[in-house]
């Protein structure tokens, strides 16, 4: 079955390092723009806090790593692979990310 | 030819400079040669002249430089309190005052300099001195016993020395300078003020642009009349005015003089008579004179190089000067004045610390050429090398001014030289300390020990075990450094700081850091561009994130006072978005359970009705609580409410290093709980009690009294000298408790700041204040007048009206709160109450 993707928002949308949250087939995802250009898009749930607001989260880099620190108690988590950084046991799921014709899309959703 | 088989050497003069000349004669093997006679005027062996002031504290022995009183060298006889009348360049022999006659080969003058003596009236009267030698110094004591003011005519390097030990003496004591600033050959105007300040913090005055016309008093000395300013007090009189060479013994043998005095020596300080050498401030070479030991050394040094036939010579002197006056760091060096064409500068000031340090850099950037440093001359060992090696700057030179960053390397090469008194490289001190042995590095001015520290300090610790006071991952700076970093690059953004001074992408530590540094220096809204992603939830939304990612909305309410109107309109709004309501300790209204997408339409009703943002989210002044005073109570005796409504106004949106809370009491029953805030104030029949430095928390502290029975407006400039003096020198998290503690000399250094305006920094921090007050806007209001703001208060992206289906509420006590799991662990039975019949 091949997973719908959701045209979200415009790229022009997203600003640098200001994240953004998503409603796709009824589940909140947390949508971000690195400053290197990428964009990633993980699940907006922070199961630390048992709150939907990682996209309020300040998001920065550990080493080479991207991340999003939660605005609620601070863990950090990898934009590329949903890991938190804080605690090995933890990892939120990520989202198939494309951007088409300046159009930003969702795709499938990949487990943690 | 002299008759001896060996040859005589005779030094005039026995002072530091003539001392170094025979202590390197000695080391070097001149005496193997030659017979030394050193004919000394003083009745003491060379002495430490420039560390005299500490006279009266350690004594004579302790500045001698020969302890023992002679030389271990039999070939060097010492003749003391001696003068020595004529020599004869024909004859070659010396003519003493006691009627002796020394015969030559070589002669050597280190007769030193004079102090000048303005030719005032009254320059001469009892009461006047100088400051030279031992003896002078014996003389202002014995003057000061009897009285109780006294002045130095000279604000350089030696009348501040002067002025120091009058003080010590116990003596009122102004300093008069013609200049338009202290010490005006070392430093600029800006150093000058700084220093300024560090001398009258000590109570002392200071005049410049002063022209002494003449010393008044008949028949001794009782104070200075000034030319466009009032006279000044003073029983004794030291002139400072600068020294002049002396040359008169050279000048009656017919030896060649400088221009402007001093005996023309060249590069190997041979006169124009060939056996015979001048050193040190007696001396100028290439028609120069310097007034400072290391020159002095230098000559004596290339004196005996010379006389043992080596190559050794004196070119151009390092003037720098390091020191300590009235336990103010002072140091000057290189070009100081960026004389140098297309010299650019870089200046780090802190005028509440009392620092300023200037750098002169060479037009491409890439040189060191000089500079000032007052208050703080650590760097001075390490910038003194730079500019006479001419090493390359490093990439960030403002790292050599700004504020130590712990256990940073020197960066100095080996064969910088550390000590320049005495001639010490940095692979010489390293040398000596892996062989645990000796150099002199340090021993004469003292100014390089610290440096000289670090490196034995790197040499010994191997590993070097340095703190880590690294702010994050991507910065290797204090807030401190970096807030320092900020100003003095004029940095407006987190992308050029961190390019410049840091690594990766940042974090959630450092970009709030930086946020609120940009907003201390730059102003301007805190959503404002780029620096929305800099900041932590509560101020990028303007309210306080709660437990299940909803909002609590705090509007101000002045001094805890409000209408039944506004009253209804918060109970309206509360109603009409399903929120849950609390009063807080701070005599206001928290709105809890508002979704991010519905803050702008609970705002915009708020504003309308005439409230503004309360700052119940940020580091800022929350607010200034209340009792209800003389108004409405029988025990009030000043209207509390209405100074805590006029202080909250003032200072709201201030943003300050912790939260900030104050309250205001109308009488000593204290109702308003003021002593438990960061300022109080209570009511006395005669006005206000000010406290400060209280706080509940999880460290309670009570405030205590800075000043008492003050009107209004005294307590309002205080309150601003006071909060601003805190937001400026505090650290980050500080609250103005600890803050206190941390002060040297706690409360009372803030009384003397606040209160008696010690540092003389009263009508900045007041002005720094009326800048607040003036640019004061309310957040709220201005957010939603900008479509561009507002539009980030969705829930989604794409679909801005749709709930998060993750917030869910359950009711309470008749009140809505968040459903989900987490609540408090249950810990028992609940507690029976009785209930109304």
């Amino acid at each position: 079955m091949t997973p719908t993707v959701t045209v979200v928002c415009r790229l022009a949308d997203l600003e640098v390092e200001v994240g953004v949250a998503a409603l796709v087939e009824g589940e909140a995802i947390a949508i971000f723009r690195t400053h290197d250009g990428n964009i990633h898009a993980i699940s907006n749930y922070d199961p630390c806090a048992q709150a939907s607001v990682l996209s309020r989260g300040i998001v920065g880099t550990r080493g080479e790593i991207p991340f999003v620190a939660s605005p609620m108690h601070k863990q950090a988590f990898d934009l590329r692979t949903g890991q938190c950084l804080d605690d090995a046991a933890i990892r939120i799921p990520t989202y198939d990310v494309a951007v088409t014709d300046g159009l930003v899309m969702v795709g499938g959703r990949q487990e943690g | 030819m002299s008759p001896h088989l060996r040859r005589q050497l005779v030094v005039v003069g026995h002072g530091m400079v003539g001392h170094r000349f025979v202590q390197a004669a000695v080391e070097r093997g001149l005496t193997e040669t030659h017979d030394i006679v050193v004919v000394g005027e003083e009745p003491r062996p060379a002495y430490d002249r420039v560390a005299l002031t500490s006279y009266f504290e350690v004594g004579a022995d302790a500045l001698s430089l020969l302890p023992n009183g002679s030389y271990d060298d039999p070939r060097v006889r010492l003749v003391l309190g001696t003068a020595v009348t004529s020599f004869d360049t024909a004859g070659q022999t010396v003519l003493l005052a006691d009627g002796e006659v020394l015969a030559y080969d070589e002669l050597v003058l280190a007769t030193g300099a004079t102090p000048f003596v303005p030719p005032v009236p009254g320059h001469d009267l009892p009461g006047c001195f100088v400051y030279r030698t031992i003896e002078d110094l014996e003389a202002i004591r014995d003057a000061a016993s009897t009285a109780t003011t006294g002045a130095v005519v000279g604000g350089g390097l030696l009348g501040l020395e002067a002025a120091n030990a009058l003080h010590q003496l116990g003596l009122d004591t102004q300093v008069v300078e013609m200049a338009p600033r202290l010490m005006p050959v070392q430093v600029d105007d800006a150093g000058g003020a700084t220093l300024a300040r560090h001398v009258e913090a000590l109570g002392l005055t200071v005049h410049t642009g002063a022209a002494t016309e003449r010393v008044l008093g008949r028949d001794r000395a009782a104070g200075l009349a000034l030319r466009d300013a009032d006279p000044v007090d003073a029983e004794v009189v030291v002139f400072s005015a600068g020294i002049r060479p002396r040359d008169a013994l050279a000048r009656t043998a017919g030896l060649a003089l400088a221009e402007r005095g001093g005996v023309l020596v060249d590069e190997r300080c041979r006169t124009s008579c060939a056996n015979v050498w001048a050193i040190g401030e007696c001396a100028a070479p290439a028609g120069r004179m310097y007034g400072l030991v290391a020159p002095g050394y230098a000559m004596a040094e290339v004196a005996v190089d010379a006389l043992l036939g080596g190559p050794g010579t004196f070119t151009d002197a390092d003037t720098s000067t390091k020191l300590k006056l009235l336990g103010v760091d002072v140091a000057s060096f290189g070009d100081a004045h960026a004389a140098t064409e297309g010299s650019l500068e870089l200046v780090f000031a802190d005028a509440v610390a009392g620092v300023y340090k200037k750098l002169v850099i060479s037009e491409d950037g890439r040189r060191l050429l000089g500079g000032v440093l007052v208050g703080d001359a650590t760097a001075y060992g390490v910038l003194r090398p730079m500019v006479a090696s001419g090493i390359e700057l490093p990439d960030n030179p403002e790292q050599l001014i700004l504020p130590p960053s712990g256990g940073a390397d020197l960066g100095l090469p080996d064969d910088a030289v550390v000590c320049s008194c005495n001639n010490v490289s940095k692979a010489d001190i390293v040398e000596a300390a892996g062989q645990e042995t000796d150099t002199r590095a340090g021993s004469t001015c003292g100014s390089c020990k610290p440096v000289v520290k670090k490196i034995v300090e790197d040499y010994f610790a191997a590993q070097g075990r340095a703190v880590d006071r690294s702010l994050c991952e991507h910065f290797p700076w204090t807030r401190q450094e970096l807030f320092d970093l900020v100003a003095v690059h004029g940095y407006t953004s987190f992308d050029q700081v961190v390019e410049a001074h840091g690594t990766g992408r940042g974090c959630d530590v450092c970009k709030p850091t930086l946020a609120s540094i940009l907003a201390s220096l730059i102003g301007g809204q805190v959503l404002d561009g780029a620096t929305r992603a800099l900041q932590d939830t509560n101020d990028a939304y303007l309210a306080n994130l709660q437990r299940n990612g909803t909002y609590s909305v705090v509007p101000r309410i002045p001094g805890g006072e409000i209408t039944p109107d506004k009253l209804i309109v918060i109970g309206e709004v509360a109603r009409d978005f399903g929120l849950y309501t609390k009063i807080t300790g701070g005599q206001r209204i928290d709105l809890f359970g508002a979704r991010m997408e519905e803050l702008p339409e609970i705002w915009r009703r708020l504003v309308d009705a005439g409230f503004e943002s309360g700052h119940a989210s940020g580091k800022a002044l929350r607010t200034v609580k209340s009792c209800v005073g003389s108004t409405w109570c029988r025990y009030g005796v000043q209207d509390s409410v209405g100074l805590a409504i006029d202080l909250e106004l003032r200072y709201r949106g201030l943003r300050s290093p912790h939260k900030l809370k104050g309250g205001v009491s109308g009488c000593a029953r204290e109702c308003a709980e003021a002593r438990g805030k960061d300022f109080g104030v209570i009511a006395t029949e005669q006005g206000w009690n000010l406290y400060v430095g209280g706080n509940g928390g999880a460290t309670p502290a009570h405030a205590r009294l800075l000043a008492g029975d003050l009107d209004t407006g005294t307590l309002v400039r205080y309150l601003d000298r006071f909060l601003m003096y805190y937001i400026r020198t505090a650290d980050r998290l500080q609250r103005t408790a600890p803050w206190i503690d941390s002060l040297d000399g706690g409360l009372d250094r803030v009384r003397e700041v606040v209160v008696e305006d010690a540092l003389g920094l009263g009508s900045e921090l007041e002005a720094a204040m009326a800048r607040h007050v003036e640019h004061y806007r309310d957040e709220w209001a201005d957010t939603l007048r900008d479509p561009e703001k507002l539009a980030r208060f969705v829930s989604f992206v794409n679909a801005p009206d749709t709930p998060d289906p993750h917030i869910s509420f359950r009711a309470e006590r008749d009140q809505s709160v968040p459903a989900e799991p987490g609540g408090p662990v249950a810990l028992g039975a609940s507690i029976p109450v009785g209930a109304p019949r």
